[in-house]
């Protein structure tokens, strides 16, 4: 995983709530089984005017100019403004790949989708929440200036604005940690391998049952 | 000793380490299916692991199969190369699998509890959010990412953050025709598709209680759709008698242990919940989602809400947005909607139960015409051979519904099985998101007893008035 320590980027307003999985990467797309190149596709059903399918060429579809992700002024974004319960939906990390496969880095929204949360966190994406006020008044100074960009500083979880206006936000410390460290999950659990050891043996005595499958 | 719930016993029971809020949690089964484990299988290929336990592992196609054939020819070239690829990941790593043309091979969520490959207090992962499904038997059970998946594959150990403890009662007694899926969705119509985010949500009450095991997996199914990625219910004598004779369940002197043990799985008198919500059964008539979110929810007798009756300006944008969308307006009966599908199916209702209360309503009687198609597509291949035994599927078929091959089908639409732009449909399964059913399609969310008489009638109707 990439690491993430700072970064600043366009912002781009997806003023919705509730936005699915299924709609950051439509279904068709899963059939894939690698996890890059979904970028062409986030979106899809919102970003093109026809119905995409795995091995067309994207670009030389017809564009929905009424979605943002297609407007002059959000070219090159890399965070996302969005609403309440983003993310929600199937469990696909097709979806984080999409976001990130685009470029987008890091999405601010009230809240989140407990396993695209998750998710986010394992691609070295960063999601932050801040309070509804905070967002409403970010939706519409992103609407009113053309190039608004935020600096995003995961060491100190501070949000900086164009006019120096600082945001504090919350993030977990062991996930901070291993964002900061771009550390690979596998890698740090297996230095615990002892104890895992330890745990199945004590649970193969007291629950024997989880384990007669074994050889089945 | 501190009162603990359900959920907090599961946690403890599961417990490796515990380092500063973030824990690491031993899994005791993990489901794998073709969409959400190439890219986890090829994380370990690449970084030359083997998983941890392969026989905790139990794998099976079902989100890209095709329901029309009979045998393991899949057309479409893209789907394909991802079931083989499960398959050969399988055989490499040794790992269990429900081929296609294996008669045990259907849904997941279906195939796990009817195998006792899941069993009560159990910690259950499968990269797929429905793992819902499995809190029905006091199991802790939940989605998870692919990541999520490759690291339960190599370590039998997830990262996890314990959730806060949410309790949703239903006391009393609910009204003849209302099913666990009515009684689900107005628990989401209640609390909100983000009413449970960050929680771990136990259903009870005298409600939960009176469900068969199966009612109980369509609740806790859709305890996702309600932001919470675990639901459950306490272990009673209905949950044991489920897994008796079971394939994967414990036998002779090991079921009476496992037996001991389980009954412990309910939470203490005194435990203590963050929230709790209690819900008056008898208020809860036959539900049907009328907007693009299982929120979006009324009963069979009511109208189509206005969204000027909705204080909260994001949401009354998302109601406009879903009725633009579904190509309904305020003010209509849900009665008066007309439909051009309808499916009967996915891991919330396809099970044996179901497809009764389906062809109770079913029997004897004709689908309308203007209905295009009406689809039955069981969650297993053993739930399509049960019902054959008990004729079900002639029911189904002499009304003019088509009887199907096990898998998600519909659901998500990523076999062949999908509504055109514009088309609607009434659907048994869980999620009536934009597009979910194929693009441009607009998804019902109903009750296999609704969905029948819908078929029947050509609209909505209470099913117990066709
Ligand atoms: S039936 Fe639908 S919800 Fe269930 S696992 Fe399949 S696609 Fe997911």
């Amino acid at each position: 995983m990439e690491k993430f320590i700072e970064m600043e980027g366009i912002v781009m307003p997806l003023d919705r709530a509730n936005v699915d999985t299924d709609a950051i990467i439509p279904k068709q797309f899963l059939k894939s089984i690698k996890r890059s190149g979904f970028g062409p596709n986030l979106f899809d059903e919102w970003r093109y005017l026809d119905h995409g399918e795995p091995g067309m060429d994207n670009a030389s579809r017809p564009l929905n100019n009424a979605f943002v992700l297609n407007q002059e002024r959000y070219q090159g974004a890399q965070i996302l403004l969005a609403r309440d319960n983003f993310g929600c939906g199937s469990s696909r990390e097709h979806a984080p790949w999409a976001l990130l496969d685009y470029g987008f880095r890091c999405i601010v929204a009230p809240s989140f989708a407990d396993i695209f949360f998750n998710n986010c966190f394992k691609n070295g994406i960063l999601p932050v929440v801040l309070n509804n006020k905070v967002i409403d008044d970010l939706f519409v100074r992103v609407e009113n200036e053309p190039g608004f960009s935020m600096k995003l500083n995961l060491p100190d979880q501070k949000v900086v604005l164009p006019d120096g206006t600082v945001l504090d936000f919350e993030v977990d410390a062991f996930r901070k940690d291993a964002m900061l460290q771009g550390l690979d999950d596998i890698g740090m659990t297996m230095q615990k391998a002892d104890k895992i050891r330890q745990f199945e043996l004590d649970r193969s005595k007291a629950a024997p049952w989880v384990f007669q499958y074994e050889g089945m | 000793m501190n009162a603990k719930t359900l959920y907090d016993k599961l946690w403890d029971e599961h417990l490796v380490d515990d380092e500063g809020g973030t824990s690491l949690i031993y899994i005791d089964r993990h489901l794998v299916h073709e969409v959400t484990s190439p890219q986890a299988f090829e994380g370990l290929h690449l970084s030359n692991r083997k998983p941890w336990r392969p026989a905790s592992m139990l794998a099976v196609p079902d989100h890209n199969v095709p329901t029309t054939v009979d045998s393991a020819e899949v057309d479409d070239p893209v789907s394909r190369l991802q079931i083989q690829t499960l398959d050969q990941n399988c055989t490499h790593f040794g790992v269990m699998e429900f081929g296609m043309s294996d008669p045990r091979q259907g849904i997941v969520h279906v195939i796990g509890p009817e195998q006792g490959a899941t069993l009560p207090g159990m910690t259950v992962v499968c990269g797929d959010s429905h793992t819902s499904t499995h809190g029905a038997f006091g199991a802790l059970a939940f989605g998870i990412g692919t990541s999520e998946v490759e690291h339960v594959m190599a370590t039998q150990c997830l990262i996890a953050q314990k959730s806060r403890n949410m309790r949703i009662r239903i006391e009393g007694d609910v009204r003849p025709g209302v099913s666990a899926k009515d009684v689900v969705l107005a628990i989401i119509g209640e609390i909100g598709t983000a009413g449970g985010t960050g929680y771990a949500i136990e259903f009870a009450g005298s409600v939960i209680r009176s469900l068969s095991m199966e009612g109980r997996m369509t609740v806790c199914n859709m305890t996702i759709e309600a932001g919470a990625r675990a639901g459950m219910i306490a272990v009673d004598q209905v949950t044991i008698d489920y897994f008796r004779g079971r394939p994967f369940a414990p036998a002779g002197e090991m079921w009476d242990r496992a037996v001991d043990r389980w009954t412990e799985l309910h939470s203490d008198e005194e435990a203590r919940f963050d929230r709790e919500v209690m819900i008056d059964g008898s208020t809860i008539h036959p539900q049907v989602t009328w907007g693009t979110s299982p929120e979006m929810v009324v009963s069979i007798n009511d109208c189509i809400p206005d969204p000027g009756d909705e204080s909260d300006p994001v949401k009354q944008e998302g109601m406009r947005n879903a009725l633009s969308y579904m190509g309904l307006e305020s003010g209509t009966a849900m009665q008066d909607v007309f439909l051009d599908h309808v499916f009967i199916g996915s891991c919330t209702n396809s099970r044996i139960e179901d497809l009764r209360e389906a062809a109770r309503i079913a029997r004897g009687r004709k689908v309308a015409d203007s209905i295009k198609q009406a689809l039955v597509v069981p969650g297993s291949g053993l739930v399509k051979r049960q019902a054959e035994s008990e004729g079900l599927h002639q029911i189904f078929i002499d009304a003019g519904f088509q009887w199907r091959n096990p898998g998600c089908s519909m659901c998500l639409a990523m076999n062949a099985d999908r509504l055109q732009p514009g088309e609607r449909c009434a659907s048994t399964s869980n999620r009536n998101f934009e597009g979910r059913q194929g693009q441009g399609g607009r998804t019902h969310l109903v009750s296999p007893a609704m969905a029948a008489a819908a078929a029947i009638a050509g609209h909505f109707t209470d099913p117990e008035s066709v």
